[in-house]
C-alpha cells in the first residue's frame, strides 16, 4: 500500500479532535486517570458535610496531604461519609485524629482540616491505615443553622430579662 | 416612489440569491451518495479546511483562555472566590466563546480560502468545462468541501476548548496559585456533559453548516472577474461572521 502524507495528516487532525472530546468528557465526569496508587483511604462519619466536593483538599495546618474521593450517605446509619485518600508519606497519624470540615474564607470551597492525635503505644492508640474510620469529627458550620441558634439565644436571653423585670 | 421601488429590487435580489443558495446546496447534496468517487476529493479539502486551521484556533484558545484565566483571578481573588476560576473559565468557553470564535476564526481562515479558490474556478471556467465533460460541478466540487467544512469545525472546535481550558489552568493553576483540585472540582460540579458539551457540539455544527454554505454560495454565485472575486471573499467573512453571532443568540435563547 502506497503511504499517502495527506490521508495520514487528516487521519491526526480526526484523532486530535477526537482526544479533545475525550478530555472534555472525562474532564466533566470527573474519571481521573490516576496512575500513582501512594494512597490510603480513610472514611470519617459527619453529621453534615455542608457544600463539601469531590477532590477537595485534606489539610493539616493548612499543607494539602490528600483529596476528598468519594461522599455518600451510608445505607444503615444514614448519616454522610466522606472518604479521603491520603498520601501514604504521611502514614504516622494516630487513629484519634480529628477530621473536620472548614471554610476557606467566608464564601471560599470547603475543604477537610485534619488535627492529629495525641499518640500513645500504652493506651492502645494505633496509626491510621487503609480502610480506618475516623471517630472523631466536626461537622460543616450551616450559616442557617448558626443565625437559628443565635436568634434563639436572643430570644430566650430577652425572656430571661423581662422576667427578671 | 423611486425608494420603494429599489427597496422591492432589492428584496427580490436578496430573495432570489438565497432561493439559488438552497437550490445549490440541495443539489450538491440531494441524489445518489458517491463516496467512494469523491473520497480522495473530500480528504484533500479535509487537510485545506481543517488541518490547516489547527495552528490559528490552537494559538488563539491557547491565550484567550489565558486571558480569562488572568481577568477571572484578579477580579474573584478581592472575594476570595478564586476557587471558582475553573468554573469561571470552562463555563465561559464551552458554552460561548470555543463555538463562537472557532467558527468566526474559521470564517475568516477556511471561508474565505473557498469562496476565492471556487470564484477563480468560475473566473476561469473550469466549472463549465467540467460540466463539458459530463461531470456535475456541484457534486464534484461542492459537495466534498461542504462536507469537510461540516466536519471540520465541530473538531475545530472541541481542540480549541480543551486549549482554551488548558491555557485558563495555566495561568490560574501554575502561575498565580489557585489549587489544583478546587480548580477542577469547582469545574467538574458545574459542568453537565449533557447540557453544555453537546449544547456546544450542536452551536458548531449549525455554525458550521452556515460557515460553509454562505463561503461555497459566494464563490459559486459571483461575478467572474477580478473585483468579483474580492467582493463575494468580503462577503463571505461579513456575513457569515453576522449569522454566527445572530446565530449564536437565538442559540443560545432556545437551549438554556
Amino acid at each position: 500500500m502506497k503511504f499517502n502524507k495527506l490521508e495520514f495528516i487528516v487521519g491526526c487532525f480526526v484523532l486530535a479532535g477526537i482526544i479533545a472530546g475525550v478530555i472534555l468528557a472525562l474532564n466533566v465526569a470527573g474519571l481521573t486517570l490516576n496512575f500513582n496508587q501512594d494512597t490510603y483511604k480513610v472514611k470519617g462519619y459527619f453529621d453534615n458535610v455542608g457544600s463539601l466536593k469531590l477532590r477537595a483538599p485534606v489539610k493539616i495546618g493548612g499543607v494539602v496531604i490528600g483529596r476528598v474521593s468519594n461522599i455518600y450517605v451510608d445505607p444503615e446509619k444514614l448519616t454522610p461519609v466522606v472518604e479521603m485518600e491520603i498520601q501514604v508519606n504521611y502514614n504516622n497519624l494516630s487513629s484519634d485524629s480529628k477530621a473536620s470540615i472548614l471554610t476557606a474564607g467566608l464564601i471560599g470551597e470547603q475543604y477537610i482540616g485534619i488535627t492529629p492525635g495525641f499518640y500513645d503505644e500504652d493506651l492502645g492508640s494505633t496509626y491510621l491505615k487503609d480502610g480506618d474510620v475516623l471517630s472523631d469529627t466536626g461537622s460543616a458550620i450551616v450559616l442557617e443553622d448558626l443565625i437559628g441558634k443565635f436568634l434563639y439565644s436572643l430570644q430566650s436571653s430577652g425572656d430571661d430579662s423581662a422576667k427578671k423585670e | 416612489m423611486g425608494l420603494i421601488n429599489s427597496l422591492g429590487r432589492w428584496g427580490v435580489k436578496k430573495l432570489s440569491s438565497l432561493g439559488r443558495a438552497t437550490i445549490m446546496l440541495f443539489y450538491s447534496l440531494v441524489g445518489k451518495p458517491q463516496f467512494r468517487k469523491n473520497f480522495a476529493q473530500f480528504v484533500e479539502q479535509l487537510y485545506v479546511v481543517g488541518v490547516q486551521s489547527i495552528s490559528i484556533i490552537v494559538v488563539s484558545g491557547l491565550f484567550i483562555g489565558m486571558v480569562l484565566g488572568l481577568q477571572g483571578f484578579n477580579v474573584l481573588v478581592d472575594f476570595m472566590a478564586e476557587g471558582a476560576l475553573g468554573q469561571l473559565v470552562a463555563l465561559s468557553i464551552i458554552r460561548e466563546l470555543g463555538p463562537v470564535v472557532a467558527a468566526l476564526l474559521f470564517a475568516g481562515r477556511a471561508g474565505s480560502a473557498l469562496t476565492a479558490e471556487i470564484g477563480l474556478k468560475k473566473a476561469t471556467e473550469q466549472l463549465t468545462s467540467l460540466e463539458m465533460m459530463a461531470v456535475d460541478p456541484l457534486r464534484r466540487v461542492i459537495a466534498p468541501r461542504f462536507w469537510a467544512g461540516f466536519v471540520s469545525l465541530p473538531l475545530l472546535t472541541l481542540i480549541f476548548t480543551v486549549v482554551g481550558i488548558y491555557g485558563g489552568k495555566l495561568v490560574g493553576v501554575d502561575w498565580l496559585g489557585v489549587d489544583d483540585g478546587i480548580f477542577w472540582s469547582g469545574m467538574r460540579a458545574s459542568i453537565v456533559f449533557s447540557d453544555d458539551i453537546l449544547m456546544c457540539l450542536i452551536k458548531s455544527f449549525v455554525f458550521a453548516i452556515v460557515v460553509t454554505w454562505i463561503a461555497l454560495f459566494n464563490g459559486y454565485d459571483l461575478i467572474p472577474t477580478s473585483s468579483g472575486i474580492s467582493k463575494a471573499t468580503t462577503n463571505t467573512v461579513v456575513q457569515s461572521s453576522l449569522a454566527i453571532l445572530g446565530l449564536d443568540f437565538v442559540l443560545t435563547a432556545v437551549m438554556f
